[in-house]
């Protein structure tokens, strides 16, 4: 299946995928109004830019083949799309226990604490590209199935 | 805050944020390696300080709401056409410092570009034009020495060129990426040239800084150069390249050598240059080697003998005011290429008063060395390549009709990857990712990308020269090649249409 790969090499730390991220999972699909009105509400990216010295990464789910977060989940908010492939979260069950954050081998799954859930990738959903890949200015993210 | 020196009062952009837009990102603080945009505790949002803008517009074009604009400071002397602007932010500065000014990139004095005073000529009606898009239009160019005569032999296979023709570069576009050498620009800028000359057919130059063992790959595309400070030459660089080039001027600082500092030089470039990491890379203004044409050719020969002639030797001056004579003996010691690099020629540092006050236009030059080769019957013993300051396919050519066979481009492909002219390439700080080798902002240029942009470049330029061409009923780049007549001059006096060799539009 087709994944996000980041590139380190060439990440270059400017959190553009984290807003693009922020933007496609808003109601508004509006930059300013997603980060100054539905932030407050517990919007938040589901990914992540660390840092450390000059190397910098963008992460998010990988979607793993068989994901350990689906394993650990207690309340069946995480499950596997057999016919996507994709690793699915449903919000209405999570019961923000963070055994999936626990047990997530890449630290791909982070803590709301606006919303006491959990949040991570989706793919987008319903576009063709994820919002993180297309907006990226230096090509460090990548969709594609290796 | 309160006292700052008189220098750094007089800033010359402004950062105009619309709070309105602006929503606290960050991204032009991450953006900013001069530290002009920064997070403000105090009133806990993005702020910015002008006296710190270079105006590299990194920041507004990354910006994600398109909320910054960077302004020339409105702010200004009273008037006074003697004493600009300019001259007395050089006379703060001096003050401050007490040492030469330094500039980025070529000279952005405003001396006449004759380029812009060149109109070509259009076939009209007895010979018709040729549209590229369905007859033939050929750009192949070779450089190098060709014979005086062609002999041609019978045999039982047909005709067969009798007269042995000496090493060649075959160009697929009259243009290669010029000089710039690792170090001055980062290891993913150079990997770009030589992916994007590999796909174009066309040739890069390593400049002065040797070659990374990872591009050796690309050697047929690539000339290797040998400077003052002899870094990173050795016997497989020779050999790894399509050719040779002995530089021994550059146009954005005629007569100065170069200087590399030691900031600049990390593990690989200390292994690509040969030198310590972390000392500056001096090159000497001459080569030491070197004090006559004879001594030249001692040169010469000793790269073709090293490489047994099996790859042409071109020779880059700086187009001075007797680069005629220059070149004349520069082919008679054997050079097979000889550049002509004009004072609007880029660099990554330059003294300010050399670069806008040494040398002359690369236009007056090459049309004198090109009559000079001429008129002494030797002008197929070399190729003209000119360099310096040329900005699209239109330049490119009024350079071949003015007698270049090739043209080289470096400052164009380097906007084209992103650079704005800011001109701080000195400081290694190069927010786009060019003049730079500090890892977290090196990776700003990401090769693929790169090599995409500076491809569709040349190629954009090669589909424009092909319609001009055709526009003026010629279907080859082999046929415009020193053919003034389809140049006329505008706005030029007598002087200049002769030294240039063409008539005035009317005539």
């Amino acid at each position: 299946m087709r994944r996000v790969y980041p590139n380190k090499d060439f990440c270059i730390g400017c959190h553009i995928c984290e807003l693009a991220c922020l933007t496609a999972h808003s109601e508004s699909k509006d930059l300013i109004i997603a980060v100054r009105e539905e932030q407050a509400s517990g919007l938040r990216p589901c990914k992540a830019v660390y840092e450390k010295g000059p190397v910098c990464v963008s992460l998010s789910c990988r979607h793993c083949e068989n994901p350990s977060c689906v394993t650990a989940c207690i309340s069946g908010a995480l499950y596997k799309d057999e016919e996507t492939g994709r690793t699915m979260y449903d919000e209405r069950q999570c019961v923000g226990c963070w055994s999936c954050l626990m047990a997530c081998p890449f630290g791909a799954i982070r803590r709301n604490q606006a919303k006491g859930k959990i949040i991570k990738c989706d793919l987008c959903e319903g576009r063709d590209k994820p919002a993180c890949v297309e907006a990226c200015p230096n090509a460090a993210l990548s969709y594609e199935d290796r | 805050m309160l006292f700052k020196p008189i220098s750094q009062n007089f800033n010359d952009f402004v950062i105009d944020r619309d709070k309105e837009r602006c929503i606290n990102c960050e991204v032009c603080v991450r953006q900013c390696s001069y530290e002009a945009h920064f997070w403000d505790d105090a009133r806990q949002c993005v702020n910015h300080d002008n006296t710190k803008c270079v105006g590299c517009h990194r920041c507004e074009a990354l910006c994600p709401t398109g909320c910054l604009t960077i302004k020339k400071n409105p702010a200004d002397f009273r008037d006074n056409a003697l004493w600009t602007p300019t001259y007395m932010k050089y006379l703060y500065k001096q003050g401050d410092t007490g040492g030469i000014l330094l500039s980025g990139m070529g000279s952005p004095s405003a001396k006449p570009i004759y380029w812009d005073n060149l109109q070509l000529d259009a076939s009209q009606v007895t010979n018709p034009s040729i549209d590229p898009l369905r007859e033939p239009m050929e750009l192949r160019t070779y450089l190098g020495s060709k014979p005086d005569k062609v002999e041609i032999e019978q045999t039982p296979d047909g005709p067969k060129l009798k007269t042995k023709i000496g090493p060649q570069i075959k160009l697929e576009y009259p243009m290669m990426f010029s000089a710039m050498s690792f170090g001055s620009i980062n290891f993913n800028l150079h990997k770009a040239m030589a992916m994007a000359a590999t796909e174009l057919g066309i040739v890069y130059n390593t400049g002065e800084g040797g070659l990374h063992p990872t591009l050796y790959k690309y050697g047929a595309n690539t000339i290797v150069q040998v400077a003052s400070g002899r870094f990173g030459v050795h016997k497989d660089y020779l050999n790894a390249g399509a050719a040779i080039e002995i530089k021994v001027g550059q146009g954005a600082k005629p007569g100065i050598g170069g200087h590399l500092p030691g900031e600049k030089i990390d593990e690989e470039v200390s292994k690509t240059r040969m030198v310590p990491v972390g000392s500056d890379a001096i090159s000497p203004a001459p080569h030491h080697d070197i004090y006559s044409i004879e001594d030249l050719l001692q040169l010469i020969y000793a790269l073709k003998e090293a490489t047994e002639y099996r790859v042409p030797v071109s020779v880059k001056i700086a187009a001075v005011h007797n680069a005629a004579a220059i070149a004349s003996g520069i082919v008679r010691a054997g050079a097979d290429i000889v550049v002509i690099d004009g004072f609007r020629g880029g660099t990554g540092a330059a003294p300010t008063m050399i670069r806008d006050n040494v040398g002359i236009p690369v236009e007056l030059a090459l049309a004198q060395v090109d009559n000079r080769l001429r008129d002494e019957g030797i002008r197929n013993w070399a190729s003209l390549v000119v360099a310096g300051g040329t900005r699209c396919s239109a330049d490119v050519i009024k350079a071949i009709a003015l007698g270049a066979d090739a043209v080289y481009i470096a400052t164009a492909a380097l906007v084209a990857v992103g650079c704005t002219l800011c001109g701080r390439c000195y400081t290694g700080k190069c927010p786009w990712g060019i003049a730079t080798n500090e890892a977290r902002l090196k990776k700003r240029q990401n090769p693929e990308i790169a090599a995409k942009r500076l491809t569709n470049l040349v190629k954009a330029w090669g589909h424009e020269i092909q319609e001009m061409l055709g526009g003026m009923g010629l279907n080859s780049i082999e046929s415009l090649r020193g053919n003034r007549d389809k140049l006329r001059g505008i706005g030029l006096n007598e002087v200049e249409l002769d030294i240039l060799g063409v008539k005035h539009a009317g005539r």
